[in-house]
């Protein structure tokens, strides 16, 4: 088991490496970073010193050692677009993105699994057929269109909930967060439905149907031989084994909910890293493109890991077996 | 009264081209104590009645008449609770694979337990002194410490002794087993049958055990119901059913089953329901380039074959860990004769045929093919052209996206021997002459059935007139009377075409039908290599002593 | 030899189950008809949009905001589904917006589908470091959600391309991007799907008669691999029509010289607020019958080519 841990560690940090070197690559070779930050006046001796500022005339290794190193200590340079450091933007976007993806992650894995167990064991139910019918139209609807369908309801028409914004916020050292205000909440209503529902039909969907390959199973064809309760079936022997498959792609869901918060955000004017990413890219800012990119993979590859270790308690052929 | 009674039962499942009649009509009943057997081929129905009479059938299937009666009491049509109750608590069902019939995430402590608790009022502790005591009884060692571990800790054989605690756990009355063996090996199969027959005795359940093997149904089973298209066709007492069978398809049946005691020269074929088709091996003889058999040469020299498989991948080549699944086997086979191999799962006779056949590289060792090396050759497009093999698989050994003229084609037209209208003409002279029509031809895979498409996997092998043939299991998927089909057509060929062959098998008696000489397999190791007759009337090594008394001995035949 | 004539092919089709589960289907029917009928109209659009938008001869500012069905203030013309800020016909600009939307859906599918096929058959037949290799590689994107994957690669695109052509560009940028991010899917399913049929005797038959293994590959097991792709195939059809629109609404997508809906939903977004809802509605909800349909037929599919899950 150790071994198996040990495995999966250094796999992820292979993958960060990997990251590394693709958000470097941008970096050093789309467009001329020297270009990029002195504009158009600028003399031969500007050129000169901020190359060796920068390190450009280095062997290419150790320009990547460094940038990993740079990229360690949290320093991505300075936004070409801002003129300020990445690292103290992206310290003031995250707290936004971070609350917005916990609260659409819990929203979309809860309901998520309680609707798709539910649609798996009453599959023929009339109530399970019109959850899976609406669950294909959810899958269907882009999420800019849910939240645009949701702003005209609740804040063109209904006039309830904010369209933009994060509300007031209040700030716990270099953390602001909007959990502590009302219109904090009420401003993160939408932003996390509009995120979250998408999420949810997906892993209601794939609940369903991993629950319904479990029932279909031996050995649960046998436990109802042996006379257990359907109850015993479903939540005992099916529900663990369906757990197996849905965790991968739960984790992979929550990558996708940092993801898809670009398109949220930008929706929504909501005040953070998805907004500015989306930002860099129509403006070619590569620092805070690089950063973003670290930033995240970072998130995803912990996920990933958890995931993995998830398992382990899991599944007991992964616990004694080195694998 | 009967303990079980089952009276005219019809179960049906509607498709699109009307009901599918899965059960017609049948009747038959259980007695306290008795071990039931209902034998049948695939497709007959004998499973759908156990099925049924736990009411766990799969929709849309469902019972259209008759009656199931326990204890003389109707149990057919109860509603989902009062079945539920029913099942586990009087009648138990054992399913075919230990492997897929225990939930992997629990261990077996907690399948036990639980089970026990649904059906007595026990407290966890109590439960648990029960499970203990229910391993003992179904005899696995060390009982206390195994009860918490998970399925995967076990062996097949001790998984099914497991389920069979399982089934045990409310004290039945009634068990079904359905086909409780057919995943195991002979020596496995034997010690769960004496298990069922042990239990059913001291604790007077009544067991339905469902097999399609004859063998089981004659060592083990005290009454028995032969089944055919959904239809009782006979029953009675195992020993006069199988002694004296009244009804033409019993008999047909039994005749194609290969004996253990006696070589036969052919299968008596009693045809039922017209199902025979011939086999024109005089038409195939005539135009077949034979070569002659040299008695002194032998057609393959094999010396201390070995094959390793990967067990553990590493980096280093160093800590890399491997099995032996062949270690130093050597043989000879003489030109025109059948050398079989014979062994248990795992014991490595497929791997010694698939180097011959060059599917897999060797480790170790060499292969002479008349008297011509085929290891660590590059080119052995000559080699390739002379033999030909038969697969276990009929469902599987055909590309189901090609037509099967295409299929029986392939290897000729690969090895540019035909091409154009003369390949047609040969196709169309294979198909006929292996008892199917030119027509068959223009049709896909899934449109034949199994012993069908065994057929049309032998005119492929035919198609290139190769010298030798390998005989991978040809038999093991089939049903007994195709069975006798097909291995009667390989004994033609053999006979007829010179063909040399190499029959691979782990069952004894079909071995005896069909070799000249047999090598015995034991994990990778060739323990014994002998005449046939020699081999099964004084076995030397212990192991083949082990294996033939393991082998059903088909008492009252 | 060996080749079925057309009348048999076509018999065979006629007879299928296929064909009868599909009539008896009215969803899939009705979606079948609703993608038929998009399709149709973004192929022939040139010829049955009413106006052609971006000709800018034909083009009235005085048309600007007139709702649908309703005669203009002004030139008194009257639009089925009303025009925008510009005075361009909405329906005429979703016609041609749908092509663009398709074209991007298709060619990105297809592209996700040829680079996905052939490294899974790959992967999966020839296993060893090759797979190692091929399937790390998708894992760690696999890891990364698509749509950010197509975002960096035409970020990139965007910054590597002299300005001049980016607009131009845009079109294959996107195809390129969608597809590169979408192949995972397939490789995996391809893969697992040839480690099955790489087992099966049929391919122990063909290799020993010594074929060569790309001609087994490509004879024996893709053809009996391609069934699970037909369905992946569909579905991500649905999902890069949604990541076209996606992108083209965050504006890293087809250019405003080049509008899909996504674009067209981006530009009606902005007079939602201000009562021309049409603007938006409409692009809005052909984007959502197109989706709605192909994913319908998708779960159709699957639901058919694989009866055990029903």
């Amino acid at each position: 088991m150790f071994n198996y841990i040990l495995k999966r560690v250094a796999q992820s940090g292979l993958v960060l490496l990997v990251v590394g070197l693709v958000a470097f690559s941008m970096f050093r070779f789309v467009g001329d970073p020297i270009d990029n930050m002195l504009g158009q006046e600028r003399t031969v001796e500007d050129v000169e010193r901020l190359r060796t500022e920068l390190g450009l005339d280095l062997p290419f290794i150790v320009q990547y050692g460094r940038f990993l190193g740079d990229a360690v200590q949290g320093n991505f340079g300075v936004s070409y677009r801002q003129g300020r450091p990445v690292s103290d933007i992206i310290i003031e976007r995250a707290p936004a993105t971070l609350e917005l993806a916990v609260v659409s992650a819990f929203l979309a894995i809860s309901i998520g699994i309680i609707l798709g167990v539910f649609t798996a064991i009453r599959r023929d139910g009339w109530l399970a057929s019109v959850i899976m019918t609406t669950s294909l139209i959810g899958v269907s609807l882009p999420t800019f269109l849910i939240g645009i369908v949701l702003i005209y309801i609740f804040s063109v028409d209904l006039g309830w909930l904010p369209s933009f914004g994060r509300g007031e916020v209040v700030q716990v050292g270099f953390w602001s967060t909007g959990f502590l205000t009302k219109s904090g909440w009420l401003a993160l209503i939408l932003p996390a439905i509009t995120l979250g529902l998408y999420q949810m039909t997906l892993i209601m969907r794939l609940v369903r149907s991993e629950m319904l390959e479990v029932l279909r199973q031996d050995y649960v064809r046998f436990a109802r031989a042996r006379g257990l309760s359907e109850r015993v079936v479903h939540f005992r022997h099916a529900l663990k084994n369906t757990l197996v498959p849905v965790i991968t792609v739960t984790g992979l869901q929550l990558g996708s909910i940092i993801a898809f918060a670009i398109i949220t955000e930008s929706v929504f004017q909501w005040p953070g890293l998805g907004l500015l990413f989306i930002n860099a890219i129509q403006f070619v800012d590569i620092p805070v493109m690089a950063a973003y990119l670290m930033l995240i993979s970072v998130m995803f590859v912990t996920i990933n890991l958890v995931v993995d270790l998830l398992y382990v308690f899991i599944d007991p052929r992964l616990r004694e077996g080195g694998l | 009264m009967s303990l079980l009674e089952i009276d005219e039962l019809t179960v049906e499942f509607p498709t699109r081209q009307g009901a599918f009649v899965a059960v017609d009509g049948a009747s038959l009943s259980v007695e306290a104590g008795q071990i039931h057997g209902l034998v049948g081929e695939s497709g007959a129905g004998k499973s759908t009645i156990g099925v049924a009479i736990m009411g766990l059938l799969e929709k849309p299937g469902h019972i259209t008449g008759g009656t199931i009666s326990l204890k003389g009491e109707h149990i057919s049509g109860l509603n989902t609770a009062a079945m539920q109750a029913l099942r586990g608590k009087q009648i138990s069902m054992i399913f075919q694979d230990p492997l897929t019939s225990l939930n992997p995430l629990l261990t077996i402590g907690d399948q036990l337990t639980e089970t026990i608790r649904a059906h007595l009022n026990l407290t966890q502790d109590e439960a648990n002194q029960r499970a203990i005591e229910l391993l003992e009884l179904v005899r696995i060692p060390d009982p206390k410490t195994r009860i918490t571990q998970y399925p995967h800790q076990f062996s097949g054989g001790m998984r099914q002794r497991i389920v069979i605690a399982l089934a045990l756990c409310s004290e039945p009355d009634v068990i079904i087993a359905d086909e409780p063996t057919t995943a195991l090996d002979v020596s496995v199969q034997a010690q769960v049958l004496a298990l069922i027959k042990e239990l059913a005795r001291e604790k007077q359940v009544g067991v339905i055990l469902i097999t399609h093997d004859m063998g089981v149904i004659a060592d083990t089973t005290d009454v028995m119901t032969v089944m055919y298209q959904g239809k009782v066709v006979e029953n009675g007492l195992t020993s006069q059913v199988l002694g004296q069978p009244k009804h033409a398809y019993t008999q047909s049946l039994i005749a194609a089953v290969p004996r253990p005691n006696e070589r036969m020269h052919r299968f008596p074929l009693v045809s039922y329901g017209g199902r025979t088709q011939d086999f024109q091996i005089d038409d195939l003889a005539r135009n077949w380039n034979k070569t002659e058999i040299d008695a002194n040469q032998p057609l393959f020299e094999v010396s201390k074959l070995t094959k390793r498989f990967l067990k553990k991948s590493a980096l280093l080549p160093s800590s890399q860990e491997y099995s032996t699944a062949v270690d130093e086997v050597s043989f000879n086979i003489q030109q025109g004769e059948v050398f079989g191999i014979v062994g248990e799962s795992g014991s490595g006779k497929s791997t010694i045929a698939r180097m011959i056949a060059g599917l897999y590289g060797v480790d170790g060792g060499s292969i002479l093919f008349d008297g011509k090396p085929v290891t660590g050759v590059k080119d052995l497009s000559d080699y390739r052209r002379q033999i030909q093999m038969i697969f276990q698989d009929p469902y599987s050994s055909l590309n189901p996206r090609m037509r099967i003229d295409a299929i029986i084609g392939e290897p000729a037209k690969h090895h540019k021997l035909l091409s154009g209208k003369a390949l047609q003409k040969r196709v169309d002279e294979l198909l006929e002459q292996v008892g199917l029509t030119a027509a068959a031809g223009k049709k896909y895979p899934h449109e034949f059935s199994g012993g069908q498409r065994q057929r049309i996997s032998i005119a492929r092998a035919l198609a290139t007139q190769p010298r030798f043939l390998i005989c991978d299991e040809p038999t093991s998927a089939l049903d007994v009377s195709i069975q006798a089909q097909i291995l009667n057509i390989l004994k033609d060929l053999q006979e007829h075409l010179n063909l040399t062959m190499l029959f691979i098998s782990h069952d004894l008696p079909v071995i005896r039908q069909m070799c000249d000489r047999v090598g015995v397999m034991q994990g990778g190791i060739m323990v014994e290599q002998r005449e046939t007759e020699a081999l099964f009337t004084n076995p030397q090594h212990a192991y083949t002593q082990e294996l033939l008394s393991f082998m059903p001995q088909l008492k009252g035949i | 030899m060996f080749n079925l004539t057309l009348p048999e092919r076509l018999d065979r089709i006629l007879k299928s189950d296929f064909l009868w589960r599909l009539s008896r289907s009215p969803v899939a029917i009705l979606s079948l008809l609703v993608v038929t009928l998009l399709v149709l109209g973004a192929v022939f659009a040139p010829w049955i949009a009413p106006f052609d938008p971006y000709d800018s001869a034909s083009l009235d500012l005085m048309n600007g905001f007139t709702a649908p069905l309703t005669e203009n203030d002004f030139t008194g013309q009257q639009f089925l589904l009303g025009t925008d800020d510009q005075g361009r016909d909405v329906l005429s600009t979703i016609l041609y917006g749908m092509r663009i939307s398709l074209f991007v859906g298709f060619a990105s599918v297809l592209f996700a589908m040829v680079l996905g096929i052939s490294l899974g058959l790959i992967a999966g037949y020839l296993g060893g470091w090759v797979d190692t290799i091929i399937m790390r590689i998708a894992d760690v994107q696999l890891t990364f959600p698509s749509i950010l994957v197509a975002m960096l690669i035409f970020g990139i695109a965007k910054g590597v391309m002299p300005a001049e052509y980016r607009d131009q560009m845009a079109i294959w940028v996107l195809i390129i991007a969608i597809g590169l991010s979408d192949w995972v899917q397939f490789a995996r399913v391809v893969r697992g799907a040839t480690l099955v049929e790489k087992n099966r005797e049929y391919v122990m038959a063909a290799q020993l008669i010594g074929q060569p293994t790309p001609i087994i590959m490509w004879r024996h097991i893709l053809p009996n691999v391609l069934s699970p792709v037909l369905v992946i195939a569909t579905i991500s059809l649905a999902l890069a029509i949604i990541a076209e629109a996606t992108l083209s609404f965050l504006g890293v997508g087809a250019p405003p010289t080049q509008p899909s809906l996504g674009t067209l939903i981006r530009i009606g977004q902005g007079f939602m607020f201000s009562g021309e809802w049409w603007i938006l509605l409409f692009p809005a909800l052909t984007l959502l019958a197109l989706a709605l349909s192909v994913n319908l037929l998708g779960d159709w599919l699957r639901d058919t080519l694989n009866p055990k899950l029903r």
